[in-house]
């Protein structure tokens, strides 16, 4: 029988099966950043021991860096302490580092395949969830705990169980105003916020073959929100022109003998999955999320469900308890509902591909005077691209403030934070209570969505203003 | 980790699903460095009013005296969200050596085994039954036996638990060890790797 893909980079990783236990599997790439690490270099400190691999991890500094004036010192003393405690860190150790003011600097998972350490059939592993982000690149990625992140320093191992296998299939064209996110937030909302626990997907079928690979690291982000351990995408020409050149990538001959190797990773015709779902893109329209986890999604003009007709106890009381806390109505619409801000950024869309489409939109055109509309680059170097590309004054001119690269309002460690009480379009992952600030109300949706709501003041299908 | 065999305890009854770690401990308190003292920001914005350590809400349930003990009892796909590993040890550090719910995400259900916190599974019909005892009741978890009985019926469930992480529970082993001690397999992999 043949092999998914994720079968046979999972064979080439697994140094040893511990008898009725996990296997310990082999990590090519480890990022690290200020959050999740501290704890682990201190932990192999109080252990005397040195990182085994320190050339096998690479950190940034973006969880609670300021998103202005990044040349000044941090003025929150607890993150400033955690910035300096990396770069410390990262010295002692041996670790290359790419942080506030470095040109590489931005979102863990924005910089690692923009620098081209992200490459096809490798291992990666970081203490963050969105490690998924990187298995658009046919990678098997996904997220640790900072005990893993200990593990990888002490030995370039993880131990982990093997996942079950599902492959999402969507076949067909795409409907206008219809982008990756919304494929990903449509998939989310059909499955649940918990679908897809203890499996790690593939996406394929011809409408992942169109899309950019900033388009599949949007859509791979994401597959935590539906519990999977990661998502990932056969590598292809899409994947190899979008890596080549880029500073790590392998040069010349190199190039080529890698490039062989990486023809070599798809899903065999006649291997089996655990679980199969096919979807129709043009059963796909641009998507909103209403409630408190992401799997709480509507298509945009469609109306909230109506509570009583939800049969489910629990699922009855979820969907009660989070338009509670949004303000919410039962059965409403969410079209023409004024929203105060707008959040284009984080590891989900905040890429050059991303604000390129926003741009595309708003130019020549003013935001609503009654919102506020933050667009935070995923790095510096995307930041750098934008200038280039003049994208800067369309932002300018429309009202919208650029800010620098960082996490910033995905998750408001940093001073970037919605008022309690108040709404936010936001192009991020995640819309749990109080992710964006205590009492904040996220709604999540694509880049296309949130500038549309940017230039009208209110919840709108971006299909009428395209 | 400290090792952990047995749990007799009453319970601390969470029925909401899909408590994500931005409840179990939020963002803005990753800032340490450390892995102590997170217990007492534990569902920090759902046990305080506007933040204020001298406004409990009285509707939840850390806050109602009556309910104690060193396990939890939540909802289905409990720790569902992000990887981080302090959701785990803020319920550690609060006292808490299980958590007991129908489903868990994860990642979460990793970092808790790391930490010697017990995730116990149980069927969703099992959980309600839980739920519907006082708050006097007791639960025994027996991590050799892999079984929770609710003392007050005699009612028992089994729950899975991998053999190799139960062996590092019940002496307290630490994977970190296990790995050290791997490097020269390691190595020789890496040397046949390439
Ligand atoms: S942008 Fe948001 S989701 Fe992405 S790594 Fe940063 S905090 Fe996590």
């Amino acid at each position: 029988m043949g092999k998914t893909l994720f079968d046979k980079i999972w064979d080439k990783h697994v140094v040893e099966k511990i008898q009725d236990g996990p296997s310990v599997v082999y990590i090519d790439n480890h990022f690290i950043h200020e959050v999740t690490s501290p704890q682990a270099f201190k932990g192999i400190e109080q252990r005397g021991e040195q990182l085994f691999r320190p050339k096998q991890t690479v950190a940034t500094a973006d969880h609670n860096v300021p998103t202005l004036n990044q040349h000044l010192p941090i003025k929150d003393e607890l993150s400033r302490m955690q910035v300096e405690q990396l770069i410390n860190n990262c010295e002692k150790h041996g670790v290359e580092l790419y942080g506030l003011g470095h040109p590489y600097q931005g979102i863990v998972h924005v910089i690692g395949p923009e620098l081209g350490i992200t490459q096809p059939g490798m291992t990666i592993v970081c203490g963050d969830s969105h490690t998924s982000t990187h298995g658009a690149f046919g990678t098997i990625a996904f997220g640790i705990g900072t005990s893993e992140v200990e593990m990888v320093f002490a030995s370039q191992c993880v131990l982990q169980t093997k996942p079950k296998t599902m492959r999402i299939n969507i076949e067909g064209a795409l409907n206008k105003g219809v982008v990756s996110k919304d494929i990903i937030l449509y998939i989310i909302a059909k499955i649940s916020a918990s679908g897809a626990t203890g499996y790690f997907v593939e996406y394929a079928g011809s409408t992942i073959r169109a899309l950019s690979m900033e388009a599949r690291m949007t859509i791979c982000n994401m597959s935590i929100e539906m519990g999977a351990r990661g998502g990932m995408i056969a590598p292809d020409e899409i994947t190899y022109s979008y890596m080549k050149g880029r500073a790590y990538a392998p040069k010349g001959g190199e190039w080529d003998k890698k490039k062989a190797q990486w023809e070599q990773l798809y899903t065999d015709a006649d291997a089996q999955f655990d679980m199969e779902i096919n979807i129709n893109a043009a059963d796909i329209q641009p998507m909103i999320t209403y409630g408190t986890n992401p799997g709480l999604g509507i298509a945009v003009n469609a109306h909230i469900p109506v509570v009583q007709s939800i049969t489910e106890e629990g699922e009855k009381k979820t969907i009660e308890k989070a338009l509670q806390y949004m303000g919410l109505e039962s059965g409403q619409s969410l079209i023409g509902m004024p929203i105060q801000h707008v959040f284009i950024g984080s590891c989900t869309n905040s890429r050059i591909e991303d604000l390129r489409e926003v741009a595309a939109l708003v130019k020549g055109k003013k935001k609503s005077d009654k919102v506020q509309v933050m667009i935070v680059p995923g790095s510096q170097q995307v930041a750098k691209q934008v200038n280039a590309e003049g994208l800067d004054r369309i932002f300018a001119e429309a009202g919208f403030q650029i800010r620098q690269a960082g996490c910033s309002a995905c998750l408001g460690m940093n001073e970037d934070k919605i008022p309690a009480g108040e709404y936010c379009i936001s192009t991020s992952n995640r819309n749990f209570e109080g992710r964006q600030g205590a009492g904040a109300r996220t709604l999540l949706a694509s880049p296309l969505t949130a500038a549309a709501a940017a230039l009208t003041g209110v919840v709108t299908d971006v299909r009428e203003i395209m | 980790m400290k090792a952990l065999q047995k749990i007799n305890s009453r319970f601390v009854p969470l029925p909401i699903e899909n408590v994500d770690t931005d409840q179990i401990i939020p963002a803005r308190f990753l800032k340490a460095t450390t892995r102590d003292g997170f217990g007492k920001n534990l569902f920090r914005d759902w046990r305080y009013e506007n933040n204020d350590e001298s406004k409990p809400k009285a509707d939840f349930v850390l806050n109602q005296t009556q309910y104690s003990g060193e396990i939890l009892v939540a909802g289905k796909n409990f720790g569902c969200g992000s990887s981080r590993e302090h959701a785990a040890w803020s319920i550690l550090d609060y006292g808490f050596f299980a958590v007991v719910s129908s489903f868990f995400a994860d990642i979460f259900k990793n970092n808790a085994l790391n930490n010697g916190v017990l995730p116990v599974t149980v069927s969703e019909g099992f959980l309600q039954k839980i739920f519907q005892q006082g708050n006097e009741s007791t639960l025994s978890i027996d991590v050799a036996a892999q079984t929770i009985t609710i003392d007050a019926t005699g009612d028992t469930e089994n729950f899975e638990l991998n053999p190799y992480k139960k062996t590092c529970l019940l002496n307290g082993y630490d994977d970190i060890d296990f790995l050290l001690s791997k490097r020269e397999t390691i190595a020789q992999f890496e040397k046949e790797k390439v």
